[in-house]
């Protein structure tokens, strides 16, 4: 890789976990961006925060359980993690037993995290 | 400026991939630049050289071979979502004992790293699809 300036870059969930294979292509880019140590913050949007339903099991479904492997995300020192409240609250789901530690904005404090990045990437 | 694309879904769903083709010629005719385009998950079946389209309608390579071809835009798929998908270059088809390789050699198999490297050496990343 070429050496070029950090940029912050977001990585905006916007899929349920098991539906596609977008819930893993995303979580694979947030590992990726921190194995090349560039800032990588996450948003989960929409049908993206059922990813943050507690006690995930897939193994019905043969695939990876990926309740699990975001709990892993601190390990590579992505910390900042936050969540649509409003999604949240229309799935009643509740973050306080999720995998991750979130930090849950309204829709105005969305739209004002977003602009603060170089880059959104959404999934 | 300079630019680079992730696509995220596959050329024969949705218009999403044809989508960032064209985005792409229209960035280069305003006199920008393409850094990369990387795909990711479906979105490698961009690369998919046997595919056959009805006679009718365009093949899902059209919009990118003109890109490498006349405007050498390097095309990048994630290795891991191209193995999955069944795109594999004659490397990772001699790697993995398959009988032939199943992608357009204008796309190059790389891994995520290159998307990182997409978002830091770009001034916008534009996703399509998902």
């Amino acid at each position: 890789m070429t050496a070029a300036p950090k940029k912050t870059v977001l990585i905006v969930l916007r899929h349920s976990p098991y539906g596609s294979g977008l819930a893993k292509a995303a979580l694979d880019a947030a590992l990726a961006s921190a194995a090349f140590d560039q800032a990588v913050d996450l948003l989960f949007i929409g049908d993206g925060v059922l990813q943050l339903q507690p006690d995930q099991d897939s193994t019905s479904l043969g695939m990876k359980n990926m309740g699990r492997q975001l709990a892993s995300l601190p390990l590579y020192d992505i910390d900042h993690v936050y969540v649509d409240a409003q999604a949240a609250a229309r799935y009643n789901m509740d973050l306080s037993k999720a995998p991750l530690h979130t930090r849950q904005l309204d829709d105005h404090e969305i739209r004002q995290l977003m602009v603060g990045y170089d880059h959104l990437l959404g999934f | 400026m300079i630019y680079s694309l992730l696509v995220l879904s596959s050329p024969f769903s949705g218009h999403c991939s044809r989508s960032a083709a064209e985005f792409a010629h229209c960035v280069i005719a305003r006199g920008h630049t393409i850094h990369r385009i990387f795909f990711l998950d479906a979105g490698t079946l961009a690369s998919a050289a046997s595919s056959v389209s009805a006679q009718d309608e365009d093949t899902s390579l059209k919009g990118w071979s003109e890109l490498a071809d006349q405007h050498g835009v390097d095309l990048a798929i994630c290795i891991t979502s191209a193995l999955k998908h069944g795109m594999l270059d004659q490397v990772e088809a001699d790697r993995h004992e398959r009988r032939c390789a199943t992608i357009n050699p204008l796309f190059t198999v790389s891994g995520l790293g290159q998307l990182v490297d997409a978002c830091a050496s770009s001034d916008r990343l534009i996703t399509f699809g998902g």
